[in-house]
């Protein structure tokens, strides 16, 4: 049986790990290296590495930590942020990384998307959305949140879908940060279209936040907080959902 | 007493007798794979052309991406008829992900392609099934079907990590090592004689892949 993923989410900036609260008030949190080789010994799944720099959309830094990374980590390893063209990606895969995320560029121009599904196969490919929940309805943002787009939730999916993803990463911008639980509703409405996996990201807090959005069926669920502050790892978050027979990873 | 130093354990093996290549076409990460193979005390050399290969005695062919674009560029280099001798020569081969599809004598990702023909069968997309997401992206385990070397050590109940859309369709049953269940059952570990693949990714797939690695390096090919 194909077992749920936890994901730990390490957001970089300036070559170190933050933090941010509904994608503001950055704090720093650590060295990236040592902060995915620690998760990588607890157990985690998978690894996925945004670059949030907003004053450099660039994958150099990125593909730089990522080889360092790999060295250490045989885990899956996915990366992105600032993925501009086919070139971008194809420096992230070979420094390292298993699927590339792509956000923006998606809206710009879907057939970089293509391109790179076609190049590495969609398998390989994860669209990231990010979504703010606004007068009653879901709008889209990209640019690490800062630019409105105008298409809806439901039709970019299909669209980020045709043009090659093979996976689907969705982010709450209202829960990010905040510890009070995924947005399910808005989960609940991805699951509803989306014939990819779908991870969800933002909102963990607790172990039972990981809990109600894997029973949901989402594929994975991503933590950022949750693992960055206090004592919770993945190890402790599986020995938690172990109890409601949430299928996980033996080793 | 701490563990050994990987070097040291490698001398005290006789490990320093193994050379394991990696095949890089140019498409894709090799790094992880390079560093899971050197984690394990081995050394490794890269193999982009057909002469590359007489410095190896072990043959590892990673590989994402499309069918027809990784045989194109496996023929532009010659090293499609280099490793069909190599292997015929009874030298370790093992393809991963894709490279265990390239086996195959053809594939249909990207229009119907031959493959290496290095052990007989097909590559399609996974059939759907109402429920399933797809790709297969995940920990899923690995039903042994018949026992081999590439396996000691490793529990039955274990996962590892996968992360594909097409699938092995293999034509003579007992080429099938291991299967896994997603959507359908496919054969996750095919092995003939000295050529095996596996669907997984075991350069990703933590303790459990590093074993597998090791001990397809410490694998003479016969079995």
């Amino acid at each position: 049986m194909l077992k749920r993923r936890i994901i730990p989410i390490e957001l970089l900036s300036g070559g170190r790990l933050i933090k941010t609260r509904v994608f503001s008030d950055s704090r720093d949190v650590g060295d990236p290296v040592k902060s995915s080789k620690v998760y990588s010994d607890q157990d985690a799944d998978e690894l996925v590495l945004l670059n949030v720099d907003r004053g450099n959309r660039t994958v150099s830094d990125l593909a730089a930590i990522l080889s360092r990374i790999a060295e250490h980590c045989f885990v899956p390893l996915t990366a992105g942020g600032g993925i501009a063209c086919a070139d971008d990606a194809a420096r992230l895969f070979s420094a390292g990384a298993d699927k590339v995320v792509l956000n923006s560029i998606a809206y710009r121009s879907p057939s970089v998307v293509t391109d790179i599904s076609s190049r590495y196969g969609q398998q390989a490919v994860v669209a990231s959305i990010d979504v703010r929940h606004e007068n009653g309805n879901y709008t889209l943002y990209s640019d690490c949140g800062r630019c409105r787009e105008t298409s809806g939730l439901e039709e970019h999916i299909t669209s980020v879908i045709t043009a090659g993803a093979g996976e689907i990463l969705v982010q709450s911008i209202d829960h990010d940060g905040t510890m009070n639980g995924y947005d399910l509703e808005l989960m609940r409405r991805v699951l509803a279209v989306s014939s990819v996996p779908v991870i969800a990201v933002a909102g963990a807090g607790n172990f039972s936040h990981l809990k109600d959005v894997l029973e949901l069926g989402v594929a994975a669920a991503a933590c950022g907080s949750l693992f960055n502050f206090g004592d919770n790892n993945p190890l402790r978050a599986k020995a938690f959902l172990k109890n409601y027979s949430i299928p996980l990873k033996r080793v | 007493m701490g563990q050994a130093n990987p070097r040291l354990r490698s001398l005290v093996q006789g490990k320093e007798a193994v050379t394991v290549g990696i095949v890089d076409i140019g498409i894709g990460n090799i790094g992880s794979l390079r560093n899971a193979v050197d984690s394990q005390g081995w050394d490794v050399s890269t193999v982009s052309t057909g002469e590359d290969l007489s410095r190896v005695t072990h043959l590892l062919l990673p590989g994402v991406g499309a069918f027809s674009a990784a045989m194109a560029r496996l023929e532009s280099t010659g090293l499609d008829t280099a490793i069909n001798e190599f292997s015929r020569a009874g030298n370790p081969v093992m393809g991963i992900c894709l490279g265990m599809q390239l086996l195959a004598d053809s594939g249909t990702e990207g229009g119907v392609v031959a493959g290496l023909g290095l052990i007989p069968g097909e590559v399609r997309p996974i059939q759907r099934k109402p429920g399933f997401a797809l790709p297969h992206v995940g920990w899923n385990e690995v039903l042994q079907v018949r026992a081999h070397p590439l396996l000691k050590g490793i529990r039955a109940d274990v996962d590892f990590y996968f992360v594909h859309g097409y699938r092995f369709v293999a034509q003579a049953p007992q080429s099938v090592i291991a299967e896994t269940d997603y959507c359908e059952k496919f054969p996750s570990i095919i092995g003939m004689g000295n050529v095996l693949g596996v669907q997984f990714h075991p350069e990703k797939s933590q303790v459990n892949g590093l074993r597998l690695i090791d001990n397809f390096c410490l694998w003479d090919g016969k079995c």
